[in-house]
């Protein structure tokens, strides 16, 4: 059965035992991402801060689209989590 | 030869050198990352360091070599599904009992009994029932100095901005605040009394006389003779007593050392002259050490804890950096200084091991 993929990058993919792509089962990508770090636990605080919120400075786009913790997620859909561009 | 762990905006530089001469950079750890603070472990050697990515968050990492392999910490966050999360780690400090504590902002104290690799919120100082009126300064709600009692690990004093100066004398199960003699002088009259807006810079000990502190306020130096329960103030004599950090001689428990900036609306040193400012009679005079650091044009900041030492009595070695990217040390007590490194980023700590 088709289950949306989270893709990551840079450190994020390192910490995630070097791979980029994670299918995962979830209806949002709050959802997603709680499951991402239950697979994957050097994930853990790295995405979500410990209130459950993406931090201030990464970018989920579901799709192509900017995604927040409450979007609803399916089945083929593709969610990218990427460091905002940001910084001195 | 002297390790200084200088923690920048820009990552972690491990300077090794011979006191009074230009050190060299043996090592740049986490680059690009922001270090707030790196340290060794007093007992063991292991290093520590405090890393707040931008991106990703505050994080604690420890090693056995600065070049090697850095592994994280765990443990170091909130409670789960809070309000809150933890924003910046700013200091860590070894205990007298083999804990390390970690304190960060909005005002919290992490404790690790297994040499830093994992660690555990001290709920006592999370609940406080005061917490709800703590007030954060300019940098935040920073627990950014944590003073154990040479031979005590019962008795710990914590300082945060802006909420005072907290004391346990039952390793800290509980804390109640040490704030009598401090004087808020940017609050109305009326409101200073009992306030707990108290934005407290940085807090030492006397390592031969443990009741004796010393403390830098945002207004004001302060003595303690009774630890920590009441304050004097000992700033007359300095050109403002405005600044961040403070060093002590752990041979003379009437010394101090700080580095006054002009004021809190101009946070650099004054007249365009770097000084050092030593007390040897416990803050009754204060005399400026100033030989070989720039005495022109020179408009520096030296932020809370950018300033160390190695060493006593004689051979005290004293280091400090600046947000422009300089570091300066003395060899001798504060009689002389010289350029230690130069062109470096925004120094935010500095940690001496000799």
């Amino acid at each position: 059965m088709p289950v949306p993929v989270v893709t990551l990058r840079g450190p994020l993919r390192k910490l995630a035992g070097g791979e980029a792509e994670h299918a995962l089962t979830g209806a949002t990508v709050a959802e997603l991402l709680r499951e991402l770090e239950r697979e994957q636990p050097a994930v853990s605080g790295w995405i979500l801060d410990e209130c459950g919120h993406i931090r201030r400075h990464i970018n989920v786009f579901v799709n192509g689209e900017s995604g927040r913790e409450e979007t609803p997620v399916g089945a083929q859909d593709r969610i990218d989590v990427l460091p905002a561009i940001s910084g001195g | 030869m002297t390790e200084l762990l200088v923690g920048t905006r820009k990552g972690l530089f491990v300077l090794e050198g011979e006191p009074g001469a230009p050190f060299q950079a043996v090592t740049r750890a986490f680059p690009g990352e922001p270090v707030e603070y790196a340290t060794r472990d007093r007992r063991t050697g292991r290093l520590l360091a405090a890393v707040t990515s931008a991106v990703y968050g505050p994080k604690l990492w420890f090693a056995e070599d600065p070049a090697g392999e850095w592994q994280q910490a765990e443990g170091v966050a909130l409670p789960e599904d809070g309000e809150v999360a933890l924003e910046r780690i700013w200091v860590i400090e070894t205990g007298e009992d083999g804990t390390l504590y970690a304190g960060g902002d909005p005002g919290v104290l992490f404790e690790s009994r297994d040499g830093g690799a994992t660690w555990e919120l001290n709920a006592a100082l999370w609940e406080h029932p005061t917490r709800s009126a703590w007030r954060p300064g300019g940098g935040g709600l920073c627990l950014h100095s944590i003073v154990p009692w040479p031979g005590d690990p019962t008795r710990l004093a914590l300082a945060i901005s802006a909420a005072g100066v907290w004391l346990s004398g039952d390793g800290g199960r509980t804390w109640r605040s040490g704030n009598r003699g401090l004087v808020a002088r940017y609050l109305p009259e009326e409101a200073r009394e009992d306030t707990l807006a108290l934005c407290v810079h940085h807090v030492e000990r006397a390592r031969r006389r443990p009741e004796r502190l010393f403390l830098q306020f945002h207004g004001g130096v302060y003595r303690s003779d009774d630890g920590g329960e009441s304050w004097t103030d000992i700033g007359a004599g300095l050109p403002s007593d405005f600044g961040f950090p403070l060093v002590l001689d752990p041979a003379d428990p009437d010394s101090a050392y700080v580095i006054p900036l002009t004021a809190d609306v101009d946070r650099v040193t004054p007249d365009g002259r770097v000084r050092v400012y030593e007390t040897r009679d416990a803050g009754a005079t204060w005399r400026p050490r100033g030989d070989g650091l720039p005495g022109r044009d020179a408009y520096m900041t030296v932020l809370r804890l950018a300033f160390d030492r190695a060493g006593e009595g004689p051979g005290l070695q004293l280091y400090f950096g600046t947000t422009s990217g300089a570091v300066f040390g003395s060899p001798d007590a504060g009689a002389g200084w010289a350029t230690v490194a130069e062109h470096l980023p925004a120094v935010q700590s500095v940690r001496a091991n000799a």
